[in-house]
C-alpha cells in the first residue's frame, strides 16, 4: 500500500500508550500482536465493528484465528491479486488491524493468474461446493458437540482399567481442550472459505448498479439478491410459530410481564398437555435454530438463546399480541420471491442498452448464486459453532474455578489460550501428583488485575485509525469487510470538528423517516427498557435483536455497514435504520428524542 | 370558419396536432387521452392566430415587416417590435373567432361567476427551440373575465413580435410564414402546494428515480424561481424515499380576488413544514411513472394540488431532453465470461 503523511493524520502506533495500571493486563496478550517501531510506517484503523469492546485475554483467540484463516484464504488459497492478508495488534483491548497490499504490476500480474484458476473454479462450482461446505460444517459441529465434558474423577473408572484403555483421565483433559481449540481455529477456515468471493461477486452487482443507477439505494441492491429462506431468519420464524402455537394451546396468557424464563417455563410444565405441547414444540425449535446469540459472536459474553432464553421470550408476547389480533406471522416465501423477480425486471428495464441488460443478468445471476453463503455462513460459523466453543472452555473454567484457580465459571475468560492450556495441565499434574494446583495462588490476582483493566479501558476512547493514511484503499478486502475509503478516513479525521453538531451520521441502511425517544441499549440485559415506539440506539444492532424489532420504530448503531444483518433485518421489518454512526451510544442521552432518516444516513437530536 | 378550427378541447386533441394546437395543447390533450387528470381546456388553434394576423395584414402588412430586418438590426428590430406588438394588442379579434373562443371560455364554468382560468402560449415549434422559446412566450394565471381572456390571448399573440422572438427568428433565418402560435385556456387550479417533477434525476440521469420539487401556493413560485422548494427523491420502481429536503419556504403565490397572482409570506409554523404527504408524492410517483410509460421517455412535468379537493392535477408534461439526447452506450464493457466481471472488485484500479 502506497502511504504518504498528511499534514492531518491519525497518532503513530508509537505514540499510543498503555493506560498506566494497566501494563500487566496489555503485556499478557501475545508478542507478535504487540505494536513495535516498525509498525509506524504502515496505515492501522480499529476494528470495531467486529471487536467494538476491549477484548480479554482468551477472547483474543477470535482474532487470531480469524486473520489466521483470513489471510490464508486471501494470500495461498485464492491468491487475492492485490492484497494478502491482514495483521492485527492490541492495545489497550482495542484490536487494530492493518491490510498488506500488493501494489507490483508484475506480482498483481502472477497473482491475478493464479486468482482465476482458483476463484473462477468455485465460482462456477458454487453450489457444489456450498454443498459439501454446509456438511463439512455439519461434521465439525457434531465433532465439537461429542467432545466429553472436562471431569478429574477421584479414581480412573474400573471399567477403563479392565479395558485395557492405559490413558488417564487427566489426558482426556488436554485431548478436549486442544481439539476445542483446533475446531475453533478449523472452524475459522470454513468461515472465510468463500466468504471474499460472495462479497466480490456482490460487489461487483452492487458496482454496475450505481453506475447505471447513481442514485440506487444500498437496499434495493441488497433486496435484489438477499436469500428469501436464508438461514438466518429461522430462529425469528421459529419464534413467530411459538407464539401461534401457544395462542393455539391457549397458553399464551402464561407469558406475562415480570416473568423470568425460568418461572414462566415452570408454570408451563404445570399446565398439562397444552402445556406440555408447547415446551415439546420449543424443544423441537431450540435445536438448532436457537443456537443463535445475542451478539456477533466474537467475545464470550454474547450468550446463546439457548443458553438465555430471556431474549426470545422477550419477544413472545408481542407476537402473541398480533396472533390473537387475527394477524397472519409468516413470512409468504412465494410473494417475497414473485415481488424480488419483479423488482429485477423493473430494473432491468431501465437499462439502456442489450449489452447493459446482458451484463446486469450475468451479474445478478453471480450474486444470487453467492448469497445463501454470504447470508448463511453467519448462523453455523459466528452463532451456532461459537457457542459451542465457548461453552466449552466455560466448561473448562467451571472445572478450575471449582480448583480454586479463580473464583468464577466466566474468570477463565481472562487466561489467554496458552494460559489456559497451562492451567489445564497444571490441574492435570496436581490430578497426578496428588499435590494441591498452584493455579489458586497464581491467578486470582492476576484475574482481577486483567478485569481492572477492561474495565478501564472501555472508559478509554480509542483513535479509529493509526499511523500515515493510504493515498487510495485499494484493498478489496478492506473495502468489502469493513467498507473503509479514503472518504470514510476524511470524515474520521473530521468527525472531532463539529462537537456541537446536532447531527449524527451514518450508513443509510433502511430508509424511512420517524421520531421518537432513544432508548439507549448497551447490553442485552437491558433489552428489557424497550417501551414500544421507542428508537433502539445501541453499539451493534445484532440479527439476533430481530424479534425487538417489532417493538420499536427505528435502530440507530455505532457499529455496521448497509450490508450488516442489522440492516437486513431492518428492512425486513421496514424500520428505518442508520447503522455505522460511530458515536450514536455516546452522543445520543437515554430517553432524548431523535429523528431518524433512514434513507439518508442521518440522526438529528431534537 | 367553424369553431372546430378555431377551438379545440383537450380531450380531441393529442400530440399529432402539435402544428395547429402547439407543444402545450398537444401534450395535455395527450395527458387526458392517457387517463392523467388535468384541468379542464381547450386550445385557440393556430387558424384563429392565422384567421386574426389575415385581419391585420388586411390594414397593414405584418410578416413583410418582419422578414425584411437584418439580424444585427437591433435598431430596426425594435421598432418593428413595438408597432407590431401595439397592433396586436389593440386589434379587436374577429367577431367569429371571438364568439367561439368566448363560448367555450363560459363552457368552463358552473354557470355561477365567470371562470377563472390561465392563459398561456402553446408554440409550435421543435423541442430544442421551443426550449429556447420558453422564456419568450407568455403564461397569465388567474384570469376572470371574458375581456381579459381576450386580451390575454392577444398577448400571447403579440409575445412572437417580442425584440428576442424577432431577433432569434432572424438569425435563425427562419420564415416567418411559418411562424404560429396555439394558446391553451384552461382552467385554474387553486393549489395547496404546487411544482415539478422530473422522472429521472435531473443531476445524474438516473432513471431509477423520480425527483420531485414543491412548494405551497401556486407553481408558479417554484417555476419562477422564488422560492426554494422541498425536494425529495423517490425510488421509481421502490417508492422508497431516500431524500428528503424540506427548506425553508418564506413565500407563496396566491390568486388575488381581482385577478393575478400575488405574493405573500408563508405562516411561520408553515415555512419548514413538508408541503407534500408521503401518500401525495406516492401518487405523484404513480402518476410520473404512468406519463413516462405513455411516452416512452423521461418527461418533465407541472402538477398542483387542488386546495379544495385535495386532487392531484398534473399542469403540464414535456420530455425531458438534457439527459435523453445522450448517446445511450454500455456502462461497462461486455464479458462473455460473467466471472471476468468480478475482477472489476478483485483486479485492482487500472
Amino acid at each position: 500500500m502506497t502511504s504518504t503523511v498528511e499534514q492531518r493524520g491519525f497518532p503513530l502506533p508509537s505514540s499510543m500508550k498503555v493506560i498506566p495500571g494497566t501494563e500487566a493486563a496489555q503485556a499478557a496478550y501475545p508478542y507478535h500482536i504487540q505494536f513495535t517501531k516498525t509498525d509506524d510506517e504502515r496505515f492501522w484503523f480499529y476494528n470495531s465493528m467486529h471487536f467494538p469492546e476491549p477484548m480479554s485475554a482468551f477472547d483474543m483467540v477470535t482474532a487470531e484465528a480469524a486473520y489466521c484463516a483470513l489471510g490464508a484464504a486471501n494470500t495461498r488459497v485464492h491468491c487475492l491479486p492485490t492484497t494478502l492478508g491482514i495483521d492485527h495488534r492490541i492495545i489497550n483491548g482495542r484490536v487494530y488491524i492493518g491490510g498488506n497490499g500488493v501494489t507490483d504490476p508484475a506480482e498483481i500480474e502472477r497473482r491475478t493468474a493464479e486468482f482465476q484458476q482458483r476463484a473462477f473454479y468455485y465460482y462456477e462450482h458454487w453450489e457444489t461446493l456450498y454443498a459439501q461446505w454446509k456438511q463439512k460444517m455439519l461434521t465439525l459441529i457434531e465433532d465439537a458437540q461429542a467432545l466429553p465434558a472436562p471431569v478429574l474423577p477421584e479414581f480412573e473408572p474400573l471399567a477403563h482399567v479392565h479395558a485395557g484403555r492405559g490413558i488417564a483421565a487427566n489426558h482426556q483433559l488436554l485431548v478436549t481442550y486442544q481439539k476445542t481449540l483446533e475446531g475453533y481455529f478449523r472452524m475459522w477456515h470454513h468461515h472465510f472459505e468463500f466468504l471474499l468471493l460472495g462479497y466480490g461477486a456482490y460487489l461487483t452487482l452492487f458496482g454496475f448498479c450505481k453506475k447505471v443507477f447513481p442514485e440506487i439505494t444500498d437496499q434495493t441492491i441488497a433486496r435484489m439478491v438477499s436469500g428469501i429462506e436464508a438461514e438466518i431468519f429461522r430462529p425469528d420464524e421459529e419464534l413467530r410459530r411459538l407464539a401461534r402455537h401457544a395462542v393455539e394451546q391457549n397458553v399464551d396468557s402464561h407469558f406475562q410481564d415480570g416473568l423470568t424464563a425460568e418461572q414462566i417455563l415452570a408454570t408451563l410444565g404445570e399446565a398439562g398437555e397444552p402445556g406440555q405441547s408447547w415446551l415439546d414444540a420449543l424443544e423441537k425449535a431450540r435445536h438448532p435454530w436457537f443456537n443463535i446469540n445475542v451478539g456477533d459472536g466474537f467475545y464470550h459474553y454474547h450468550r446463546g438463546w439457548n443458553d438465555d432464553l430471556s431474549m426470545p421470550f422477550a419477544a413472545l408476547p408481542e407476537y402473541m399480541k398480533r396472533v390473537r389480533a387475527g394477524e397472519s406471522l409468516d413470512r409468504e416465501i412465494g410473494r417475497l420471491q414473485a415481488e424480488r423477480a419483479e423488482l429485477i425486471a423493473d430494473y432491468r428495464e431501465l437499462l439502456e442498452t442489450d449489452e447493459d441488460r446482458a451484463t446486469y443478468d450475468q451479474m445478478i445471476t453471480l450474486a444470487q448464486r453467492v448469497f445463501p453463503y454470504v447470508e448463511g455462513h453467519k448462523f453455523y460459523c459466528e452463532h451456532w459453532y461459537t457457542n459451542l466453543f465457548f461453552n466449552k472452555i466455560r466448561e473448562f473454567g467451571a472445572l478450575l474455578s471449582e480448583a480454586g484457580f479463580f473464583p468464577a465459571t466466566a474468570d477463565v475468560f481472562h487466561l489467554t489460550h496458552y494460559e489456559l492450556e497451562a492451567a489445564i495441565i497444571d490441574l492435570m499434574n496436581s490430578w497426578a501428583s496428588g499435590s494441591p494446583p498452584r493455579g489458586p495462588s497464581h491467578w486470582p490476582a492476576i484475574v482481577a488485575e486483567r478485569k481492572a483493566a477492561i474495565a478501564e479501558w472501555a472508559k478509554h476512547d480509542t483513535p479509529p485509525a493509526l499511523g500515515p493514511i493510504p493515498d487510495v484503499i485499494d484493498d478489496p478486502a478492506i473495502v468489502m469487510l469493513w467498507g473503509i475509503t479514503r472518504e470514510s478516513l476524511d470524515r474520521w479525521l473530521t468527525a472531532g470538528d463539529d462537537k456541537d453538531s446536532n447531527e449524527v451520521r451514518g450508513f443509510a441502511a433502511s430508509s424511512g423517516v420517524v421520531e421518537g425517544p432513544a432508548r439507549i441499549v448497551r447490553s442485552v440485559e437491558e433489552i428489557s427498557r424497550l417501551q414500544p415506539g421507542d428508537i433502539l440506539v445501541c453499539q451493534v444492532t445484532n440479527p439476533t435483536w430481530a424479534p425487538i424489532f417489532q417493538k420499536i420504530r427505528a435502530a440507530v448503531s455505532d457499529i455496521g455497514g448497509s450490508m450488516s444483518h442489522a440492516a437486513i433485518v431492518a428492512r425486513e421489518y421496514g424500520l428505518p435504520a442508520v447503522v455505522g454512526t460511530g458515536n450514536a451510544t455516546s452522543k445520543i442521552k437515554d430517553g432524548q428524542m431523535i429523528r431518524v432518516d433512514g434513507g439518508r444516513g442521518i440522526v438529528t437530536l431534537l | 370558419m367553424q369553431s372546430a378550427t378555431h377551438i379545440s378541447w383537450f380531450r380531441d386533441v393529442g400530440l399529432a396536432d402539435r402544428p395547429q394546437v402547439g407543444g402545450k395543447g398537444g401534450s395535455l390533450g395527450e395527458l387526458q387521452r392517457a387517463g392523467i387528470d388535468v384541468p379542464p381546456g381547450f386550445v385557440v388553434r393556430t387558424e384563429a392566430f392565422e384567421h386574426f394576423i389575415a385581419s391585420l395584414e388586411r390594414q397593414a402588412p405584418v410578416r413583410a415587416r418582419v422578414e425584411v430586418l437584418d439580424e444585427g438590426d437591433l435598431a430596426g428590430i425594435t421598432a418593428v417590435s413595438v408597432e407590431l406588438r401595439a397592433r396586436c394588442e389593440a386589434e379587436p379579434l374577429p367577431e367569429d373567432l371571438q364568439h367561439h373562443i368566448l363560448a367555450a371560455y363560459q363552457a368552463l364554468g358552473t354557470g355561477v361567476g365567470d371562470p377563472i382560468v390561465a392563459v398561456r402560449s402553446s408554440a409550435t415549434t421543435e423541442d430544442a427551440v421551443d426550449a429556447s422559446f420558453a422564456g419568450l412566450q407568455d403564461t397569465f394565471l388567474w384570469v376572470m373575465q371574458p375581456e381579459e381572456v381576450l386580451r390575454k390571448i392577444r398577448s400571447c399573440w403579440a409575445s412572437l413580435y417580442s425584440v428576442e422572438s424577432i431577433s432569434y427568428r432572424r438569425r435563425q433565418r427562419f420564415p416567418e410564414s411559418a411562424v404560429a402560435m396555439a394558446v391553451v385556456v384552461q382552467k385554474m387550479v387553486d393549489a395547496r402546494t404546487a411544482g415539478v417533477m422530473f422522472t429521472r434525476s435531473p443531476t445524474t440521469g438516473d432513471k431509477s428515480v423520480i425527483t420531485i420539487e414543491g412548494a405551497w401556493g401556486l407553481g408558479s413560485a417554484v417555476v419562477g424561481g422564488e422560492v426554494t422548494p422541498d425536494r425529495w427523491v423517490l425510488g421509481k420502481i421502490t417508492g422508497e424515499i431516500p431524500v428528503r429536503d424540506i427548506s425553508d419556504k418564506a413565500i407563496r403565490h396566491v390568486p388575488l380576488a381581482t385577478g393575478g397572482v400575488a405574493e405573500e409570506p408563508v405562516d411561520e409554523a408553515q415555512r419548514r413544514a413538508p408541503c407534500l404527504s408521503d401518500e401525495e408524492l406516492q401518487a405523484l410517483r404513480k402518476v410520473g411513472r404512468a406519463v413516462e410509460r405513455h411516452y416512452g421517455r423521461a418527461q418533465d412535468i407541472e402538477w398542483a394540488i387542488d386546495r379544495h379537493s385535495g386532487s392531484l392535477l398534473l399542469l403540464q408534461s414535456r420530455p425531458e431532453t438534457v439527459w435523453s439526447n445522450k448517446d445511450a452506450r454500455p456502462a461497462v464493457a461486455q464479458a462473455a465470461d460473467p466471472m471476468l466481471h468480478v475482477m472489476s472488485i478483485f483486479g485492482g484500479k487500472k
